[in-house]
């Protein structure tokens, strides 16, 4: 049931009006022709996949971006573009998806920046405080003003980040993606806040791309495709999510699926042994703490969990970069020493999280990126003078075989930073898989972490597919995820990762959702949750 | 030995201070610079720029403290430069700084030598005189009413730093523009003003080597000293406070090693040149910097250009 | 302003560029020549005819060429990794002193050694003498973070420093009058003149060698893909298995050992013998010549040719005309930043809001 015609709340004037937002970045339309309203009392989610659109309008709306055409309008009158100071002014508030916090001062002094003029001679941070605890109390957020934000937790982070719009008296608060780092019960507790705001007339604009979630939190369901309005709901209960799923993707998408009914394949022997693995922590990385895993040949296993519990810290550790602070790591069989080479040579091929500042180098070639890992292997270097011509062909099969688009006119000259998200991903991916010699074709093991992050949907299946072709062909696949739909739909058995520590692996059908929510949480016991505070 | 009666006489402690009061005034500019997260190179030529300037207004008639408005004036135009080219043009701080020593020192060179063709001895001027007048406390009347500027000058940053809004607000840029920026401040414009303040003050520190220490312009007469201040930053952990420590630590050790060279250079026995006496504040700067490494807890945006818009 | 990221550069931006931060040059520094009260165009004219106008001012910019080539190709290598070496003047110095220490002793016999030999081992000790020096900084950084420019930095004073302490002390030259210089190398160790009646020397084949070797380098060994995959993101090289830690130190001793064989090429192609101010800054000017060529070794060779140019034709024009020589330096001090402004515009859209 579209409806476009959004009927109002009947007493609550038009708190925001966004006419016609349109904003370009290069070739890429971001928005085209936007068009919203949002009234005081009500949530509206912005739903939408990856790349939609929907950071980009409350950019735009926040002031960070100016808008090419399109006007916006807070309590009847125009916001001038491009200036958070105005919008802030205007009563808008806005908590974005990786927070502005500096983790050096203190809570205080991140809600207080910019609340007072520059120009004045004292601080009155007295009254801060007590406007800071005033609104904590009346929202139920606790804080603790004098806590250094660096050594909170990502749930008071996040309490820190929405006061600071609080405090300021906003009247419509914006939130980008909230839920993407908190767990279930965080989750659970932050949308009874804003139930506490709605209450006081406030207006939330809430993004997310998470079906159940929208449809739990909200009262009017916008959806932004490719940049335009496709859909709009007025009754957020009234919608089933494979309506909403339809107006996000546009069609119907076969998800790439492991085949539930295929046997379980004969268990491959261990490729990759953990037994009590710990690695220390280290600044802001967390520990791991006495990890136990089994990966075998031919199956896909994956981590789950919130960012920001040790996955990195794993995902490192599985890619050669860290050394163990006790326990042990054996590939096939053998203890390595922490030296990413070292794991390449023994067929560990790995997918890295950042794929612009990790996964490649931005200023190199194409065929530079395609041999960064082995480069000094015999094949391609001769007493430490490259073959360039041998290093080229093999970058030409891996950009054929893997189907990497956007070089240009350049061709494999072009520098790396020339290729789009999901072209570079296929550049790396192809890399990872295509080793020395052609004629095997997957390496013994993917450590892959947040492969399909940014990703459109054309490129996700894709990218499923090929790994779980690999692991068909007998390779072991380590996934690690935050998406829990991904790891759902491909694991043979899932393992879920809290503070450092990792649960028993266990088969993909013992999992229930409950219970990965409960683990995500750092939960295992009993699935009766604790009261959401 | 004689070296304990040195520690203990007048003389010494009146150049120890003498000798850190230019680096009060360094340090303290790049600290600021660095709080607001931009690395500062360009001190070594500003101070060249700042010497010349104000000792320039003097020997034209100007008043001291005239000649010190106009060092600090000085200052901050290469200051602005800076900030246009690391904060608007987002160029690496690294090569910007350096190339505006370069142009400070050799503008100041290339001005002098045009002001004075046929000079065999620098020109001198009348210096700052001491305060004895009217200042009762001792080894403090006989500095220059500079050095009571610079001792009053690091508190009053502290607390602009920590307790005014302005502060927090060029901290928090030095931390996560980011913050700032999505709370209605401007980057830039905070950046730019850190950097021409900054480098005001490390004009008024070149300043003070015409203006007080001695009484003319001499090529060679920074020598190091901006440098110096760099490192002493990193040693005092971006903090006014420790950086006027620094500044006096440092001033000890050069006043000392100074008195062992005119002590006839044989403190241990045997004949060492005076040369290595001259190295040694060079070398604790370096000692200070990797004593410091290991705690670094620098501004987190430090070195970091920032630009709007790609979040 | 706004500033936009190019998803090309046009081709005559690639030349229009440095053209124009050129121009701008010449026009500010033209200020400052007016200034002086010289007659601008004329003082152009004399600085260009005292660089470049004669037979005569050519061989001088060679000669002031070859130690420039030299430090400008160990900045321009050391920056490429990000390894911010503004040491080279006192590896320069070191490179020196170890030549004369090894050519020069026992009144220029030196060891008992065929010269051959003793050329060679001159030359090593140079280079050893000016890598040893940078790498101590570069060790600093990769093992405590050690900002390095500070400490090259320093290092300048310090090894000027104890230049100054030999020449008063060990390796002075009893022989000579006037202001202290050290004890010169053999005859026999001394470089050749190119040209007659010129200063021109062999060091300007070994430096404009030693950029054809840099290049190649570069681009065809895996040092030099090392070296540039670290110097671009040294995260992404550290994930792929790159041995970052001894990329850096590896080129942290050949730019010290390429400044300190500017060092013993300037002794042994010039005078013979160290003094203090045998180095009008080659070091420093050595990082301009650098950033002029865009970090590349075959454009260290011309804008090495450009700087000495200037400096050569500046000395010319101030003898004539009465303008101070330090309109040298601020000619290459503008051009550096006219020319990273100039860059940043092929890789930048400026938008003016």
């Amino acid at each position: 049931m579209t409806d476009t015609a959004v009927p109002a709340v009947p007493a609550a004037p038009a708190l925001l009006r966004l006419s016609g937002i349109t904003k370009r970045f290069g070739a890429l339309l971001a928005n085209d022709a936007v068009s919203l309203e949002l009234r005081g009392g009500e949530v509206l989610a912005l739903l939408g996949e990856n790349g939609a659109g929907k950071s980009t309008l409350v950019s735009i709306l926040f002031g960070h971006y100016v808008a090419d055409a399109g006007s916006i309008e807070v309590n009847g009158r125009a916001l001038p573009p491009g200036q958070p100071k105005a919008a802030l002014a205007a009563g808008v508030g806005m908590v974005h998806q990786h927070f502005t916090l500096a983790d050096n001062l203190s809570v205080l002094d991140n809600v207080m920046l910019g609340t007072e003029p520059l120009w004045q001679p004292f601080s009155r941070r007295r009254d801060a405080r007590g406007h800071l605890l005033d609104a904590a109390a009346r929202f139920g957020l606790q804080v603790n003003p004098e806590a250094r934000v660096g050594d909170l937790s990502v749930g008071e982070r996040q309490r820190v980040e929405i006061l600071k719009a609080l405090v300021r008296g906003a009247k419509l608060l914006i939130l980008d993606e909230p839920t993407a780092v908190l767990t279930p019960q965080e989750s659970r507790a932050l949308f009874v806040t804003l139930k506490k705001m709605v209450a006081r007339g406030m207006a939330i604009l809430f993004i997310s791309h998470k079906l159940d979630e929208v449809r739990a939190v909200s009262d009017r369901i916008a959806v932004l495709r490719a940049g335009k309005l496709v859909a709009s709901f007025g009754d957020a209960t009234a919608v089933s999510p494979q309506e909403l799923a339809q107006a996000m993707v546009g069609r119907n998408v076969d998800a790439v699926a492991r085949d539930a009914a295929r046997a379980r394949p004969p268990a491959g022997r261990v490729l990759c042994m953990l037994r009590d693995a710990s690695v220390a922590p280290s600044g802001e990385r967390p520990a791991l703490a006495r990890v136990n895993l089994d990966l075998r040949g031919g199956e896909m296993l994956a981590i789950a969990g919130v960012a920001g519990n040790g996955q990195r810290t794993l995902a490192d550790l599985l890619s050669g970069l860290l050394p163990l602070a006790s326990g042990t790591l054996e590939i096939a069989g053998r203890s390595l020493a922490a030296d990413p080479r070292a794991f390449i040579r023994a067929g560990v091929a790995r997918i890295p999280e950042d794929r612009q500042s990790v996964g490649a180098i931005g200023e190199l070639s194409l065929w530079e990126n395609a041999v960064l890992e082995r480069y000094a292997s015999r094949r391609f270097a001769t007493w430490g003078v490259l073959r360039m011509a041998k290093a080229r062909d093999h970058a030409r099969i891996i950009v054929e075989r893997f189907d990497v688009r956007g070089a240009g006119a350049l061709g494999l000259d072009a520098p790396a930073r020339a290729l789009s998200g999901g072209n570079l991903q296929k550049l790396i991916l192809g890399r990872a898989l295509t080793g020395e010699h052609y004629r095997k074709p997957v390496p013994l093991l993917i450590v892959a972490h947040q492969p399909t992050w940014g990703l459109d949907v054309g490129a996700v299946a894709d990218l499923h597919r090929r790994l779980l072709d690999a692991c068909a062909a007998g390779a072991g696949v380590l996934l690690i995820s935050e998406d829990l739909d991904e790891i759902l739909a491909l694991a043979d058995r899932i393992a879920v990762m809290a503070r450092g520590r990792l649960t028993d692996v266990r088969p993909r059908d013992a999992w229930s959702a409950a219970a990965l929510g409960l683990a995500m949480g750092g939960n295992q016991t009993a699935p009766e949750a604790r009261d959401a505070t | 030995m004689e070296t304990l009666d040195l520690l203990f006489s007048v003389p010494f402690w009146v150049a120890v201070l003498r000798i850190a009061t230019p680096l009060i005034f360094g340090t303290l500019g790049v600290l600021l610079c660095e709080r607001a997260g931009v690395l500062n190179l360009g001190i070594e030529g500003i101070m060249v720029a700042g010497a010349f300037a104000g000792w320039l207004t003097v020997y034209a008639g100007g008043g001291l403290w005239l000649g010190v408005c106009v060092a600090a004036l000085t200052g901050m135009a290469f200051g602005a430069l800076h900030a246009l080219l690391t904060v608007t043009l987002a160029l690496s701080q690294h090569v910007a700084g350096l190339g505006i020593t370069l142009l400070a020192t050799s503008l100041a060179s290339y001005a002098y030598r045009v002001s004075f063709p046929k000079v065999d001895s620098p020109p001198t001027i009348q210096p700052f005189g001491d305060m004895t007048a009217w200042l009762p406390l001792p080894v403090l009347n006989q500095q220059t009413p500079m050095t009571l500027f610079a001792l009053l000058l690091a508190p009053l940053l502290a607390w602009g730093l920590m307790r005014t809004p302005l502060g927090l607000a060029i901290r928090m840029v030095g931390e996560n523009p980011s913050a700032a920026e999505g709370q209605g401040l401007s980057v830039a414009r905070l950046r730019t003003g850190a950097i021409v303040a900054g480098s005001g003050l490390m004009g008024v520190a070149g300043a003070f080597l015409t203006l007080a220490a001695f009484n003319a312009f001499y090529f060679n007469m920074v020598n190091g000293r901006g440098w110096v201040c760099v490192a002493l930053v990193v040693f005092a952990s971006w903090q006014p406070g420790k950086a006027l420590l620094g500044a006096l630590l440092f001033g000890f050790f050069d006043a000392l090693q100074l008195r062992l060279q005119q002590a006839g250079g044989g403190a241990f026995g045997v004949d060492v040149p005076y040369q290595f006496y001259l190295m040694l504040p060079y070398a604790m700067a370096i000692v200070a910097l990797v004593a410091a490494a290991r705690r670094a807890a620098y501004p987190q945006a430090l070195m970091k250009p920032y630009r709007r818009g790609e979040r | 302003m706004r500033l936009e990221p190019r998803t090309h550069t046009p081709a005559w931006l690639w030349l229009a560029a440095p053209a124009a931060a050129l121009g701008f040059t010449l026009l500010a520094t033209s200020l400052l020549v007016a200034w002086a009260g010289a007659p601008v165009g004329r003082a152009y004219v004399l600085l260009l005819e005292g660089g470049f106008g004669s037979r005569f001012a050519w061989t001088e910019t060679l000669t002031r060429a070859t130690p420039l080539i030299l430090t400008g190709l160990a900045a321009a290598l050391a920056f490429r990794a990000r390894l911010y070496n503004i040491g080279a003047e006192g590896q320069l110095y070191a490179g020196a002193l170890a030549a004369v220490a090894v050519g020069g002793l026992h009144g220029g016999s030196g060891f008992a050694a065929p010269v051959g030999l003793l050329f060679i081992a001159m030359i090593v000790a140079a280079c050893v003498a000016g890598a040893l020096l940078l790498l101590v900084p570069a060790l600093l950084k990769s093992r405590l973070g050690v900002d390095e420019v500070v400490t090259t930095l320093l290092l300048n004073f310090i090894v000027l420093l104890l230049v100054s302490a030999m020449l008063d002390g060990p390796m002075k030259d009893p022989g000579a009058l006037g202001w202290p210089q050290s004890v010169a190398i053999a005859d026999a160790l001394q470089l050749q003149p190119l040209l007659e009646r010129s200063r021109v020397h062999s060091g300007l084949l070994v430096a404009l060698l030693l950029a054809a070797l840099l290049a190649l380098l570069l681009r065809h060994t895996t040092l030099g893909f090392e070296i540039r995959a670290v110097g671009a993101n040294a995260r992404a090289a550290a994930f792929a298995g790159m041995p970052v830690g001894r990329v850096m130190w590896q080129v942290a001793l050949l730019s010290g050992a390429l400044a300190g064989l500017a060092g013993a090429v300037e002794v042994a192609g010039r005078a013979g013998y160290v003094t203090l101010d045998m180095s009008p800054g080659y070091g420093y000017s050595g990082i301009v010549v650098a950033m002029l060529a865009g970090l590349n070794p075959i454009g260290v060779v011309f804008a090495a040719v450009f700087v000495a140019g200037m400096l050569v034709g500046a000395d010319g024009m101030s003898r004539a005309v009465a303008v101070p020589t330090y309109i040298a330096d601020v000619i290459v001090a503008v051009s550096l930043i006219a020319v990273l402004v100039a860059t940043m515009t092929t890789r930048w859209r400026v938008h003016l809001r």
